[in-house]
């Protein structure tokens, strides 16, 4: 573990100074950084800030103001329920809420288990399918309140399994 | 290959132009078949990346590869039917075309030539069948101008787009030394405003910063459609990347620019690709970079990634964020095209804006003017969705009537619904009832009826939407996005949301309703941005056109659409119910019990409301009510 950790430090000070030649690349940097860690804690945040010459503050107020960037861990499957307009009106608060009542978590959280994280999206712009949930990278359309627990389930006794025979830790 | 004089172009056109121009319908006898699979983001979420393999696979199969080219293409704006494959010559479109449906396409009509009838559109109401795309009445109805390479052009290869004319409106200006001035005029007098939703003349913003003698100049797109429910942007980047890439180096000419940036959502994946691959392809060929076509006038593009702050629509926050700061608004003026990214004037299109300017300048600005109303020239994509038949993108010329867009081209209300509103503008627009539906739309038509144009999404709702729920929600989600910087915007749309939970909640009283009036017109007069001052316009407008509502949820304590949760009771219908357990699996609360043979209850104090046993009943036992009207205590 500790190695892999080297080596995402060593990616991320070298995206670091491949943008260090334009300016206003903050944005970008903490794009790269989050895909290299998955998230950005602080001691990501303080490496950028020492690297770029910047405080901290200035580089977590970034992180804070933008939606798209997390500051805690995601779970294996993270779950987006599209709460645009035209999902909504299509019924995807109740999507959302029977997803919370399923999981027993609130918006942005991780299961105990580690292996879902919802959050709800603002329109991902596939209006034509609504309501749409985005189960990691899968698009669900025409979803219903109805087809959470079967999600849930199949995603549940998949991941165990592969887990399983992973055989992890 | 390079280009460097108009010739080159020509070059490329002549090359292309057989078989982009067989897509249109002239058939140049060339015997190829040609496979046009819609890969914008909604086909695309729709499996169409499964039907390109597939196709692949069963051509190979066939041998049919040197007959047949399968391509990519942006989108044709009839989302609700896809994924859509349209086969040319023939223009023969097919929609809704599964994994399973490609061997008989494959089959049939690739190789013997033959239609496959089933998958073709069959119009409702008359049931007739349209063979192709032009018989289509969605597509009838509509008049493409800046939409119109989407769905005939690959957006991945720039040859496909020079053979549209495709930067030659750029080659044109540059070879012939047109002055810069002469630009302008063309673009002011061609009446065109910008499409983001405030509606600034563009050829006026430009004239401002091409006169600031302070420099570098940056050109700047605002491609952050931050909007809920709008994808007019998206589809434009996804379908014909290199119109707005074109527009952006005239643009940088007019006002004396060399470096543009395109501000794009990090949450359109697609359209982030497709201008990655425009801007190499550009670049490669010197369509972008140093001495554009041996004038000396250079001009390149950066992407910036927006993060998902809605507030950034708004050009002063877009400005910080673009130089990867917090995007937080400032006052103005000064404005961009005075002081703009790094202190520099800077001009601020909406990508919509940009994809006018290549069509004005080819096809000139009387032509131009001559479509639209008085005050707003030219067309607009408006982006339909919510209770409506034909989910999709369209475009129209600016001053068609709400009744055309939402009845006509969008086929009216699914399952038998009456209309009850059309939401324009988005988060900062409004909502606007049956009474103005034959009125022509434009900029200032519908901020006379409190709404706003905004980039151009339109929600269409029935009777089973409640308004001052929808109003909750776009309230909701400014609250959400306000950025807080001012006192007006930060606390006045919390204090406001606060209200409407009591309304919704069942809670507030008459008085509640009038200082929600009150507060609403306070945010909007003293907020700092454009984010504030429109954030109570959703209210505002519900306020004035469905006030009625507003009191049945205060006086009477019931939500007349059955929409507010705390204001709903469920109940099982003891004669539909046949004891299946299905609702008791899907309620995640256990408020649902019962036992075999006997219809199942729903305990109130536990029910959450969250109307996952209803979707999951198959009798449509379960049953969803106001709540009876409790006595008012005065």
């Amino acid at each position: 573990m500790p190695a892999g950790l080297d080596e995402k430090m060593r990616e991320l000070v070298k995206t670091i100074d491949r943008y260090s030649a334009e300016p206003g690349q903050l944005i970008g940097i903490l794009r790269e950084a989050q895909d290299i860690f998955g998230y950005l804690p602080e001691k990501v945040q303080t490496c950028i800030a020492w690297r770029m010459s910047i405080p901290v503050s200035e580089v977590n107020g970034v992180v804070t103001f933008y939606s798209f960037f997390d500051t805690r861990p995601k779970g294996r499957r993270l779950l987006n329920v599209c709460m645009g307009t035209a999902c909504y009106v299509k019924g995807a608060q109740a999507i959302f809420d029977a997803f919370k009542s399923h999981l027993g978590i609130d918006e942005g959280e991780t299961t105990a288990d580690g292996l879902f994280t919802l959050k709800s999206t603002r329109c991902i712009g596939a209006c034509g399918l609504a309501p749409v949930v985005v189960d990691g990278t899968e698009v669900h359309g025409r979803f219903t309140a109805g087809g959470v627990s079967e999600l849930l389930g199949q995603k549940r006794t998949g991941d165990h399994a592969a887990g399983g025979a992973g055989g992890r830790e | 290959m390079q280009v460097s004089r108009i010739d080159d172009l020509k070059k490329v056109k002549e090359q292309y132009l057989p078989l982009v121009g067989s897509r249109l319908g002239h058939d140049g006898g060339s015997g190829l078949a040609q496979v046009m699979v819609c890969s914008g983001t909604a086909c695309a979420s729709s499996e169409s990346r499964v039907l390109l393999q597939e196709l692949a696979a069963q051509i190979a199969g066939r041998g049919l590869q040197e007959r047949v080219r399968v391509l990519k293409t942006g989108c044709f704006g009839f989302c609700q039917q896809g994924p859509v494959v349209m086969v040319h010559p023939g223009g023969v479109f097919y929609c809704r075309v599964k994994k399973e449906d490609i061997e008989k396409l494959v089959g049939k009509h690739l190789a013997e030539g033959q239609v496959v009838e089933e998958l073709l559109y069959h119009e409702p109401g008359s049931g007739r069948k349209a063979g192709k795309i032009n018989e289509i009445h969605f597509f009838q109805a509509q008049r493409r101008i800046v939409l119109r390479n989407c769905g005939v052009i690959n957006p991945e290869d720039i040859n496909e787009y020079i053979a549209r004319d495709g930067y030659l409106a750029l080659g044109e200006i540059l070879e012939n030394r047109r002055s810069r001035q002469e630009v302008i005029d063309i673009v002011s007098r061609s009446g065109l405003r910008g499409r983001g939703g405030a509606g600034f003349p563009t050829g006026r913003k430009w004239e401002l910063a091409a006169t600031q003698e302070n420099t570098p100049k940056y050109v700047l797109c605002n491609a952050d459609e931050g909007d809920p429910g709008a994808f007019m942007d998206r589809s434009i980047l996804e379908g014909d990347p290199h119109g707005v890439l074109e527009a952006m180096a005239v643009a940088g000419y007019c006002i004396g620019a060399n470096q543009g940036y395109i501000y794009v959502r990090a949450e359109y994946p697609i359209a982030v690709e497709r201008l990655q691959i425009a801007l190499k392809q550009a670049k490669e060929m010197g369509l972008l970079g140093k001495s554009l076509f041996g004038s000396g006038f250079d001009f390149d593009v950066a992407l910036r990634f927006g993060a998902g702050a809605f507030v950034c629509g708004e050009e002063t926050a877009l400005l910080q964020s673009v130089m990867g700061g917090r995007g937080e608004p400032r006052p103005r003026p000064p404005y961009p095209v005075q002081e703009g990214l790094w202190g520099k004037p800077t001009v601020i299109n909406n990508v919509e804006t940009f994809a006018n300017i290549p069509v004005i300048l080819r096809e000139g600005w009387e032509w131009y003017s001559g479509q639209g109303t008085a005050t707003s020239k030219g067309s607009k994509v408006f982006s339909l969705a919510g209770k409506i038949n034909n989910t999709g993108l369209i475009e129209v010329p600016m001053g068609t009537t709400l009744r055309t867009i939402i009845f006509d081209i969008g086929g009216g209300i699914p399952g038998g619904q009456r209309f009850k509103a059309v939401q324009t503008g988005g988060p900062s627009g409004g909502c606007i009832p049956a009474e103005h539906l034959d009125r022509p739309i434009d900029y200032d038509s519908l901020r006379e009826i409190g709404s706003m144009m905004g980039s151009g999404g339109m929600i269409v709702m029935d009777e089973s939407d409640c308004m001052v729920d929808i109003a909750r929600f776009y309230l909701e989600f400014t609250q959400d996005e306000s950025c807080g910087r001012c006192t007006p915007c930060r606390v006045g749309t919390r204090r406001m949301l606060e209200i409407f939970q009591k309304i919704t909640g069942g809670q507030a009283g008459m008085e509640d309703l009038d200082l929600l009036a009150e507060l609403s017109r306070d945010v909007r007069d003293a907020s700092l941005c454009g984010l504030g001052q429109t954030a109570p316009n959703p209210v505002l407008s519900t306020m004035r056109y469905f006030y009625d509502e507003y009191v049945a949820h205060v006086r009477d304590k019931v939500c007349p659409a059955g929409v507010c949760r705390d204001l709903l009771t469920y109940t099982v219908d003891k004669e539909k119910c046949v004891a299946c357990g299905l609702c008791a699996k899907a309620c995640a609360v256990g408020a649902l019990t019962g036992e075999p043979k006997k219809p199942y209850q729903i305990d109130p104090e536990k029910c959450v409301r969250c109307a996952a046993c209803l979707a999951k009943c198959p009798k449509e036992a379960i049953r969803r009510s106001s709540r009876v009207a409790a006595p008012v205590v005065e």
